[in-house]
């Protein structure tokens, strides 16, 4: 993929709107196209994050590792969406064992590449770290909701 | 919304047999039933009747067959209470009582010519049904039409072989969710507010019907205003206790409405006030 | 209800309230009235005019009621007590209908309880505006309901009002419009929120007679029957200046401005707090409200399990079932009980039917166990509008 095909997923992407320009471009340059075939593993849980995923197409299914019951999915993620948190927060491990649905398609970028970038510059830290909260605090208010058990 | 419309029988039920039965998930199942020689079958999607099984009781059922078949009256029930148990064992053949249809409907006529956001939870679903037999029925006067249904888990889910026909024909588009998967489960994880970002509407002209659990509402609209939907545009039913279904007994009082006869589809801004207030 | 009005009112000596009695019966009616019973006025079968409370009268106050003896031997000489007319219009529990199986199936019967043709004596004007609240309630409902048993019992009334003359301890019918003279039918200027208010015949009590003025046909032929002298203007000044001394001396006083609006915005109101930690949620209020009109039904069986019925019972918004559904109640607190009750009558009933809930006959707040006044409730919430609670 060209610089101007990245350009033009981050401008359709939920996760970048509202990126400055110049954040845009320095963003552009780490970011590396991916492609997932159905069941692939994009994640394992306990294993050293080094990616962080766009999600442009396609499904991940976001699940544990249980001893009963094998891998449990939690949650599924989806075209507009972003995978992973455990590259910003340390020891920088995934939570989750994360595996393609379908065929996915998106943009990865690599960790400690992206963790440098905000450290060097807080400005795109700061928006970086804003969207991500929204997410979390998003998967939060859900898994909050779905501990009610409401259609019992 | 569409207002009521006249009851002939608003305290005597007629007595109706069971044409057939189907057995929908654990602990819901389906009744059709033939409808009371007088009065037709027509009814509007979103009313109700009220049921009542011989010596046991009444209890509101939404209707959710196809509005535009004619045919059966279609009732999807729970068995939580002794009269939708009681309801559990019928068969077809056997008979019983049934007053309405009653109360408001969905809001076909307001949505034609815009995209229509189905939101739904649960047993929620059951009341919106007739809505997507309509749509599909008059295909071509709807903008995009989009069903997001959460359940507690596959095997709650209701209708599933239904809806992913009807995503298999590309008329809608079909986001199914689960609190809780199993290995065949392929679709989404997670509350249905997860899915609004899949879904495909625009939200300037959308307008959204939602029914489910009361928090289950409250969250999803806060999703639609996130985008813009604004109350005006938002449908929801809701469930209150009901016995007269006339606006007689006064159980179902949510602030100046009665659920059963100014519900209990309300437009979402009109009842909002109320809705908001705990314990209203 | 738009007979012709009768030119003047009549006189009739209290030797001959027997005869209007008889005549009642002998037209086919049920006369109840007010008759003393377990040490309260309550409203039950008046054969003649010595089964009134005659020289009674009812001291009321919060959460208090006693009888006792007047210095006279007025026939109305007391305010309102524990039983409402609704009773007879709206029966504390009532047989809907009857089903039967027969064979594989069964049939549904309505109930076949005819209510009788009754005469309604010492209607006070606060009942009257009552009896109209409900009939707002159950007779063509947004155009297309009517309760069955209520609209022929309300058809079969006779309504004999009988103004108060004694302001009670606790009611407030100068506040809500509805009393205590009572308003000519057909006069215009009684405004929509009061509702209609149709009487047969309206008397007020001098001490020697009653002046009767005639609201409709049907009163007429009675008064006819009677042959009734006209009343003296003397007498009708009497009887006037009488109940404008009951409305002087009424105590309690209920500023109605914006009332729907000052309730609807206040369900916040830390007043709601202290009110629930009073109130018993004993329904009372609701019990003896001539305009409540919640009911439940209960569906029965006999041994054979082969007749059922359906029974429909008065029910109260402060009863724990009242608002519950599967998996949750809406209510569950006193507070939101209570709230629900006085929003309803004071704000969401104009709403609904147009009319205030509340006629000010004041038996919530005598017939309270602890003596919760609405009056003082509303007052205090009128003066702490917008006060939020903190939570």
């Amino acid at each position: 993929m060209t610089e101007q095909g990245i350009l033009g997923v981050f401008a359709g992407h939920k996760f970048l709107s509202g990126l400055s320009e110049r954040h845009r471009l320095l963003l552009a340059a780490g970011a590396r196209p991916f492609t997932a075939a159905p069941n692939q593993l994009l994640a394992k849980e306990g294993d050293t994050a080094r990616c962080f995923y766009l999600i442009q197409s396609g499904h991940v299914s976001l699940g544990m590792h249980t001893p009963d019951r094998g891998v449990v999915p939690i949650h599924t993620v989806g075209p507009g969406e972003e995978v992973g948190w455990s590259w910003l927060v340390p020891p920088h491990r995934w939570q989750f064992d994360c595996r393609a649905v379908d065929e996915v398609h998106g943009l990865a970028f690599d960790a400690e590449w992206l963790r440098e970038k905000c450290e060097l510059d807080h400005e795109l830290g700061y928006h970086l770290l804003k969207q991500l909260i929204g997410v979390l605090a998003n998967r939060l208010a859900a898994t909050r909701v779905q501990l009610l058990d409401l259609y019992k | 919304m569409e207002g009521p419309r006249a009851c002939p029988t608003p305290v005597k039920p007629a007595v109706v047999r069971v044409r057939d039965y189907r057995r929908e998930t654990h602990d819901t199942f389906t009744l059709v039933l033939d409808p009371p020689a007088t009065g037709g079958a027509a009814f509007r999607p979103g009313q109700f009747n009220m049921l009542y099984v011989f010596g046991v009781g009444e209890a509101p059922i939404s209707l959710s067959g196809d509005p535009g078949e004619g045919g059966g009256w279609v009732h999807t029930i729970r068995a939580v209470g002794a009269v939708t148990r009681a309801l559990a064992r019928l068969r077809p053949g056997d008979v019983l009582g049934l007053r309405g249809p009653y109360g408001s409907s969905w809001p076909l006529e307001n949505a034609r010519g815009r995209d229509v956001v189905l939101v739904s939870g649960g047993i929620g679903l059951a009341p919106l049904r007739p809505v997507l037999y309509h749509l599909r029925r008059h295909r071509a006067e709807y903008g995009k039409i989009a069903l997001l249904y959460g359940a507690r888990s596959p095997a709650d889910a209701l209708y599933l072989d239904e809806l992913r026909a009807w995503r298999a024909a590309g008329e809608l588009q079909v986001l199914l969710t689960v609190d809780r998967g199993d290995p065949s489960w392929t679709e989404s994880l997670g509350l249905v507010t997860a899915l609004f970002d899949r879904a495909d509407f625009a939200p300037d002209r959308a307008v959204g019907l939602i029914c489910g659990p009361e928090i289950m509402m409250r969250f999803t609209q806060r999703e639609f205003a996130k985008r813009g939907v604004a109350d005006e545009r938002l449908y929801v039913s809701l469930e209150r206790n009901m016995h007269c279904a006339v606006g007689f007994c006064g159980h179902c009082q949510l602030g100046p409405s009665f659920v059963c006869m100014d519900g209990p589809v309300f437009r979402y801004d009109r009842i909002r006030t109320f809705f908001e207030i705990r314990e209203a | 209800m738009t007979e012709p009005r009768a030119a003047n009112p009549l006189f009739l000596p209290k030797s001959r309230l027997d005869d209007l009695i008889g005549q009642l019966a002998a037209a086919g009616f049920e006369v109840v009235g007010p008759r003393l019973e377990q040490q309260a006025i309550v409203y039950g079968p008046i054969r003649s005019a010595s089964d009134l409370p005659i020289g009674w009268t009812d001291l009321q106050g919060p959460g208090s009621y006693r009888l006792q003896r007047r210095g006279d031997e007025a026939y109305f000489g007391y305010v309102v007590g524990p039983h409402s007319w609704k009773k007879y219009l709206f029966p504390p529990t009532l047989t809907l209908w009857h089903a039967r199986r027969t064979g594989d199936t069964f049939t549904i019967e309505e109930s076949n309880d005819e209510p009788p043709r009754r005469a309604l004596l010492g209607v006070r004007g606060c009942e009257l505006h009552a009896i109209a609240v409900q009939d707002r309630v159950f007779l063509n409902r947004a155009g297309q309901f009517t309760d069955p048993f209520y609209a022929k019992a309300r058809q079969r009334l006779f309504l004999i009002a009988v103004e108060c003359e004694t302001a009670g301890g606790t009611c407030f019918c100068t506040s809500m419009g509805t009393g205590p003279q009572i308003d000519d039918p057909l006069d215009a200027h009684s405004a929509p929120r009061r509702g209609r208010h149709a009487y047969d015949l309206a008397l007020t009590e001098l001490d020697d007679g009653f002046v009767v003025r005639v609201g409709s046909a049907a009163g007429q032929d009675l008064v006819a029957r009677l042959g009734l002298a006209a009343a003296a203007p003397e007498q009708i000044a009497e009887g006037r200046r009488r109940v404008a001394a009951a409305a002087q001396a009424m105590g309690r006083w209920l500023d109605t401005t914006d009332l729907r609006q000052l309730l609807h915005r206040n369900q916040e109101h830390p007043r709601w707090d202290a009110v629930a930690d009073r109130c018993l949620s004993c329904t009372n209020c609701t019990m003896v409200c001539p305009t409540c009109f919640c009911s439940s039904v209960a569906d029965v069986t006999d041994l054979s399990l082969e007749n059922a019925q359906r029974v429909r019972k008065w029910d109260s918004c402060f009863n724990p079932e009242f608002a519950k559904v599967h998996g949750g109640d809406f209510r569950p607190s006193i507070r939101a009980r209570y709230r629900q009750w006085l929003t309803h009558k004071f704000a969401s009933w104009y709403d609904q039917f147009d009319v205030s809930g509340c006629v000010g006959c004041g038996r919530c707040i005598t017939w309270c166990p602890v003596g919760i006044d609405v009056t003082e409730e509303i007052n205090a919430i009128r003066a702490a509008d917008g006060q939020r609670r903190l939570d």
